[in-house]
């Protein structure tokens, strides 16, 4: 027999552990923000020196993006790759520090967050050790996936390849150009940055909007250009549409930075730059989703049998919503109104919830059986109940930051008839209290629907189906 | 063109390199040029590097994720002006590393907060804040009063800062701790005449805590709090100044 035709024998053991850190992590991220939620609902849940709002925000965060974020993605490109390439994954001991490698930078960070070591840019605080401890591990990913790619089996990289590698060579970039600072001494726990000032806004934002870019889209891209054609069993709807989507949102998101930094100090011409191409940037994201959702015609009806699938489906709508809420927002005078209130968070967070939790949801769904051979999962129905009782959170969620911020941002900007302003800042605040309980109770039910996940997962696992025949 | 790709999609090497290099475009041209520091930062009398107290304050501020909820960036909107005052200037945080600008507003902007409370509102306010404004949802913080700023090594985290850029002179490193010590416990005449020769005369002497003895950390975040925007002389600033500097004549 061609030994090239044979199915090589692939490396799930590394899967299956990122895929059982991802999970922890999703319930301590959600659990995380849950908390401060309620913190902000309830100031008298703060806690300090530890557990103050401004502490536990960047763990629910850090948590959320990188720990439960960051596993799925490991999980999901190292299965995927293998797959994809039909090969083992190259440097099996090399993989293996990347897992235990990461999960020593969470606990490091999260640590560093609760006894107030932080560099203080948003999604980038870890203080330096951590960061070049992450650098270290972040090279090794590059280093083994690349080295899998090379050898590999089949003559053509496979579109979902493109996307893991775009997302593991960017964010590497991203993380050495910001990330560079100079420790006060090398016992200290404290640096400061490199840059500052303006230079450092531009800079943190660039980051800031590619690690949405590049860490929870791009990557995540890579997951759905798998696991939807894979599950609906069809071919992805266009090839030339991959190939046109890929390279256009990769160069253009690069430039969308600067949308976070609107009326700012930032010379205008980068607040131009940055609005115009946001609004560019609205096609090729809507290439990904277009391609996502077509993937199932004529296949459509398994809509209705798999509630795994749902999970995929939903998410490429979520994911076309927010990224069109996205380039609205980046229009100067949009933002003029949103920024700086409740509306930025609802947004975060139909992409955050909607895209990437709901796609890594159905991913884990369908890798869970496959990595532990088992025939199916305990129970659809429990995934179902899972996508339902989320998907209410999430419109919980999303409508109260709506209502929120644009009733905020309009309130500070109220005159009176006497040509003062209408509202104190605190009037503001209160105004905000009955929408942040309607938020925490959106939490409650978005990780209400991860717990029977657990559940569920935790039974596929534990049901042994001796009868299981399990085919790649 | 399409059928070109093939050969990107056949070569992981190529197409890692045709990755990097579409990154890179756009970053590139929308960083490099802020380095051209005369067209991004105007120039703006009263600027300077924060004492060591201040620094301290920036410190705890930055510890505390206060920038989770308050922004230091005010917008040139109408109300904007009319709530916080001036709009915020470039070089009003060119020495912030790094810099404070916030995303969001749970709280207010802090961008010119210097002096609009005594520091006895300050001191009340972070110990409770809800005495002083009922429906704050701002945490307590009430442990910095009793506990000692960290000022034993300020001096190395001076040297920092000039390393990355920030014009503390020799001096201004060697007497960080006693510029410290005399910020916050007013009285000494010669030392405050030389931390004034260090850091000009726009610098708040004043025991800010109210208590006599140790430096709180109380002390550097109130010292920090009182000295934004404050230090940029906006009688005579010119909005079209970076227009007529940088154009020929």
């Amino acid at each position: 027999m061609n030994k090239s035709l044979a199915v090589p024998e692939y490396n799930d053991e590394i899967v299956k552990k990122f895929t059982v850190a991802s999970v922890f992590w999703a319930i301590i991220g959600f659990c995380a923000g849950l908390y401060i939620a309620l913190q902000m609902a309830f100031p008298g849940l703060n806690f300090e020196p530890y557990f103050t709002f401004g502490r536990l925000r960047p763990l629910h965060t850090s948590a959320v993006i990188f720990a439960f974020g960051g596993n799925v993605l490991f999980a999901t490109s190292y299965f995927v790759v293998q797959r994809t390439c039909r090969t083992r994954i190259w440097g099996s001991r090399l993989a293996n520090f990347t897992f235990w490698g990461y999960q020593v930078f969470i606990v490091m960070a999260a640590l560093g967050y609760v006894f107030g070591v932080t560099q203080g840019k948003e999604y980038a605080e870890p203080e330096w050790y951590a960061d070049l401890w992450l650098t270290i591990v972040w090279v090794v990913y590059l280093i083994v996936y690349l080295m899998t790619l090379t050898k590999r089996e089949e003559p053509h990289i496979y579109v979902a390849n493109w996307f893991f590698l775009a997302f593991i060579v960017t964010v590497a970039v991203l993380h050495l150009v910001n990330g560079i600072s100079v420790p006060v001494s090398l016992t200290s726990f404290k640096s400061y940055p490199l840059w500052g000032g303006v230079q450092n806004a531009m800079i943190q934002w660039w980051y800031g909007h590619n690690a949405v870019g590049f860490f929870l889209t791009a990557g995540f891209l890579g997951i759905m250009y798998y696991f939807v054609p894979k599950r609906a069993n069809r071919p992805v709807y266009s090839y030339r549409l991959s190939i046109l989507h890929f390279w256009s949102l990769i160069f253009i998101y690069i430039w969308a930075g600067p949308h976070h930094l609107h009326y700012t100090a930032l010379p205008d011409w980068a607040q131009t730059l940055g609005m115009t191409f946001s609004i560019i940037l609205w096609m090729p994201s809507w290439g990904g989703m277009i391609n996502g959702l077509m993937t199932l015609s004529g296949a459509w009806h398994k809509l209705r049998e798999d509630p795994v699938l749902k999970f995929m489906i939903v998410s490429l709508a979520f994911y076309g919503m927010s990224t069109f809420e996205g380039p609205v927002m980046a229009i100067k005078e949009v933002n003029a109104l949103s920024h700086y209130t409740d509306w930025t968070i609802g947004h975060v967070h139909s992409g955050a919830l909607g895209w990437v939790a709901f796609i890594s949801f159905g991913a884990i769904y369908h890798l869970v059986p496959k990595l532990w051979k088992r025939k199916e999962l305990y129970s659809l129905k429990l995934v179902n109940a899972h996508l339902w009782i989320a998907t209410i959170g999430i419109v919980f969620y999303i409508s109260a930051m709506w209502i929120a911020g644009v009733m905020q941002g309009l309130m500070w900007r109220s005159y009176d008839s006497l040509g003062y302003l209408e509202y104190s800042f605190v009037e503001t605040v209160m105004a905000m209290h009955p929408y942040y309980i309607i938020r925490a109770l959106g939490g409650v039910l978005f990780l209400i629907g991860a717990l029977i996940m657990v559940y569920n997962l935790w039974k596929t696992v534990a049901t042994n189906d001796d009868k299981a025949q399990f085919v790649s | 063109m399409l059928n070109k790709h093939s050969k990107i999609e056949k070569n992981s090497i190529l197409m890692l390199v045709c990755v990097v290099i579409a990154i890179s475009v756009g970053g590139l041209i929308e960083i490099v040029p802020l380095f051209r520091v005369e067209t991004t930062i105007e120039p703006i009398k009263g600027i300077r590097p924060y004492t060591p107290l201040e620094l301290a304050g920036q410190d705890i501020y930055i510890r505390e994720g206060c920038y989770g909820c308050h922004s230091q960036q005010i917008r040139p909107l109408r109300d904007e002006v009319e709530r916080y005052g001036h709009y915020s200037l470039a070089a009003e945080s060119m020495y912030d590393h790094p810099f404070q600008w916030g995303s969001k507003r749970t709280g207010p902007d802090l961008a010119r907060v210097g002096g609009k409370y005594s520091d006895d509102w300050h001191v009340g306010h972070m110990i409770n804040p809800q005495e002083f404004v009922p429906e704050s949802i701002m945490p307590s913080y009430s442990a910095m009063e009793s506990r000692d700023a960290n000022l034993v090594d300020i001096g190395a985290h001076l040297a920092t800062l000039k390393l990355v850029g920030v014009p503390y002179t020799d001096s201004m490193i060697e007497n960080a701790y006693d510029d410290a010590m005399t910020q916050a416990q007013e009285g000494n005449s010669e030392s405050e005449s030389a931390l004034f020769e260090r850091y000009g005369k726009n610098i708040n002497i004043r025991n800010f805590d109210g208590k006599k003895g140790v430096v709180s950390e109380l002390d550097a975040i109130i010292a920090y709090l009182q000295v934004l925007g404050t230090m940029a002389n906006l009688k005579d600033y010119d909005p079209d100044i970076l227009i007529k500097e940088t154009s020929p004549e």
